[in-house]
C-alpha cells in the first residue's frame, strides 16, 4: 500500500479520520466525506464549511475479507463495509461487534480503534471502525 | 488536601472492551481448579481487548461518554491526564491522541502519567488542583490499562482491559469532592523493568506491608482530615486487584460489605489496573442517590493509595443518563477461547 507509512499524510488526516470532521457546501447543502475541496454540485458558487457528522448511520453493503493485504492477516475473517451516514454521505472502513447481528441495514456507530501499525516500531495509526448496535 | 466543597466531577465515562474469557478457560490451559481459584479471588471472568483496541482507544471511548454527561464542548478543557501502565508509546503520550480524537483544540496541557494501578487517581488529584486554583476551566483525567499477566501467571486470571475518564470542574458538578489524602512510599511490590513484556509481583508482600498499608493509610488521613468515621460514607469503593483485597480491607476498617456491592465490578471484568478503582466509581455513580457520600481510594504499586471524599449532588439524576452506563458495557460481551485471547493479546510470538 503506497504512503502507508508517511507520517506526515497520515499527520494531515487526524481530523477526518479521528473525528469524522467532513464538509458541507452551504449553498446547495450536501454534506461531504472524506471533505472536498470544491462542491463538485455547485461548482464556484458552492461555499464549504467544516462539518462535524454524528458518526451514525447504517450497512449500505459488505463484503468479509479471508485473504487480507498485509499487515491485516490476523485479524481475518474481518468485515469491510460501505456505510451510509445519516448525514447522506458513504464512508467505507470496517464492521466491528457482534457480527451475528450484521445485515444490509444493520444499524452503526463510529468507534475509535487502531486501524493499523507501521511494523514494530514505526507510528500506530488510529482511526474509526464501525460498531453494530 | 483540602478542597473548597465546590470543585468536583461534572462528567463521568467508562469503557470496557466487549471480549470476555471465564476463569475456567484460562484454569483448563494450566490443569488449574477453577473452583478454587474462583474461590480464592472471587473473579468469575474478565474483559479483554480486542486486538485493535489499546489503552489510547480505551481513554477516546471512555473520554466521549464523560464528555457527553458534562455537556461542554471539548474545547473547553484545559488539561488531559491519562493514567496508565500500558501507554501505547513508551515515548509519545496517549494524551495528545486523546485531545486531538475529542477535538480539544491545541490550548490545552496534557502527559501521561504512570504509577502502576493508581495514575488514574493521580490524574483527578492534578486536575482538582489546577481547577481550584483557577488555572483551568475543566480537566480530563483517565485511567485506562491492557493488562496483561505472563501466560500461567496468577496474574492472567485477572489482568483485564477497561478505562474510566473524568472531567473535573466547578460548575454543574454531578458530585462534589470534599476531599483528598494520599499515602506513598518505597516498597517494591510489583513491577516491570524496560523492555520487559511482562511484570513481576512479589507474592505476598504485595498484601499486608503494599495494599492494606496504603489503602489504609489514605483512607486514614482522609478521615483524620474530613473528621468522620469510614462506616459514615454511603457508598465505598476500593481499588480490586481481586475480590478478596477490597473486602478484606472494608473489614479491617470497619465498613459493612454491602457499601461495597455497586461498585464491586472485579468479579465480572476482572482487574483493569489504572481503570479499577474508576470503573467502580463510574459503577457506582450509576447507581447512587443525591446527597450520598462516597468513599474512594486507589491503589498502585510501588506503592501508593489516592482517597477521596466525594458528595453527590441533585444533578446525577439528570446526567447519568446522557450516556451509556457500566451495566451497559457489562452485559455487552462475546466470550472468547484462550487460543483467540492469546492471539488477540499478542502472546503468540512467532
Amino acid at each position: 500500500m503506497p504512503h502507508r507509512s508517511s507520517v506526515p499524510l497520515a499527520w494531515r488526516r487526524f481530523e477526518a479520520r479521528y473525528r469524522l470532521v467532513g464538509n458541507r457546501c452551504a449553498n446547495c447543502g450536501t454534506v461531504y466525506f472524506p471533505p472536498k475541496a470544491i462542491c463538485p454540485k455547485c461548482r464556484r458558487k458552492g461555499k464549504l464549511e467544516k462539518c462535524q457528522l454524528k458518526g451514525e448511520g447504517k450497512v449500505y453493503s459488505y463484503t468479509i475479507i479471508h485473504a487480507a493485504p498485509s499487515g491485516f492477516e490476523k485479524r481475518v475473517p474481518y468485515c469491510i463495509a460501505i456505510i451510509e451516514l445519516d448525514e447522506g454521505p458513504r464512508v467505507m472502513g470496517e464492521v466491528v461487534g457482534d457480527l451475528a447481528l450484521l445485515d444490509i441495514g444493520a444499524r452503526v456507530r463510529a468507534v475509535f480503534r487502531k486501524i493499523y501499525e507501521d511494523g514494530e516500531d514505526g507510528i500506530i495509526h488510529y482511526g474509526l471502525k464501525w460498531e453494530l448496535v | 488536601m483540602k478542597l473548597d466543597g465546590k470543585v468536583g466531577i461534572v462528567g463521568y465515562g467508562c469503557y470496557v472492551p466487549m471480549y470476555r474469557i471465564k476463569v475456567e478457560e484460562i484454569a483448563s490451559v494450566w490443569g488449574e481448579d477453577a473452583s478454587r481459584i474462583k474461590n480464592g479471588l472471587l473473579v468469575e471472568e474478565k474483559a479483554i481487548a480486542g486486538d485493535d483496541e489499546d489503552t489510547a482507544t480505551i481513554a477516546v471511548e471512555a473520554a466521549r461518554n464523560a464528555i457527553k454527561r458534562a455537556s461542554i464542548a471539548p474545547e473547553q478543557i484545559g488539561a488531559i491526564y491519562v493514567g496508565s501502565e500500558s501507554h501505547p508509546y513508551v515515548v509519545k503520550p496517549t494524551a495528545t491522541i486523546v485531545g486531538e480524537a475529542l477535538g480539544v483544540g491545541n490550548d490545552y496541557t496534557a502527559a501521561d502519567l504512570e504509577f502502576a494501578c493508581k495514575a488514574g487517581t493521580a490524574g483527578i488529584q492534578m486536575c482538582l488542583g489546577l481547577v481550584k486554583a483557577g488555572m483551568i476551566d475543566y480537566g480530563l483525567a483517565i485511567g485506562a490499562d491492557t493488562a496483561q499477566g505472563a501466560p500461567g501467571d496468577a496474574l492472567e486470571y485477572t489482568a483485564a482491559s477497561g478505562g474510566a475518564a473524568f472531567v473535573i470542574g466547578r460548575k454543574d458538578v454531578l458530585a462534589k469532592v470534599l476531599a483528598t489524602a494520599s499515602f506513598s512510599s518505597d516498597t517494591p511490590d510489583f513491577w516491570r523493568r524496560p523492555f520487559q513484556h511482562y511484570p513481576r509481583h512479589a507474592a505476598r508482600f504485595t498484601g499486608a506491608p503494599a495494599y492494606f498499608r496504603h489503602v489504609g493509610g489514605a483512607v486514614n488521613f482522609l478521615l483524620e482530615e474530613m473528621g468522620m468515621k469510614a462506616n459514615e460514607f454511603d457508598h465505598v469503593v476500593f481499588h480490586m486487584p481481586n475480590g478478596k483485597f477490597p473486602l478484606r480491607m472494608a473489614k479491617m476498617l470497619g465498613i459493612e460489605k454491602d457499601k461495597l456491592e455497586n461498585g464491586f465490578v472485579v468479579s465480572k471484568v476482572g482487574n483493569t489496573y489504572s481503570g479499577s478503582s474508576l470503573l467502580g466509581l463510574c459503577a457506582t455513580l450509576d447507581k447512587a442517590k443525591p446527597g450520598e457520600l462516597i468513599l474512594l481510594a486507589s491503589f498502585g504499586s510501588g506503592a501508593g493509595s489516592d482517597a477521596f471524599a466525594i458528595e453527590v449532588t441533585e444533578l446525577i439524576e439528570e446526567k447519568r443518563e446522557l450516556a451509556p452506563t457500566f451495566e451497559y458495557y457489562l452485559n455487552r460481551k462475546v466470550y472468547v477461547s484462550y487460543a483467540r485471547y492469546a492471539k488477540m493479546r499478542g502472546k503468540l510470538k512467532e
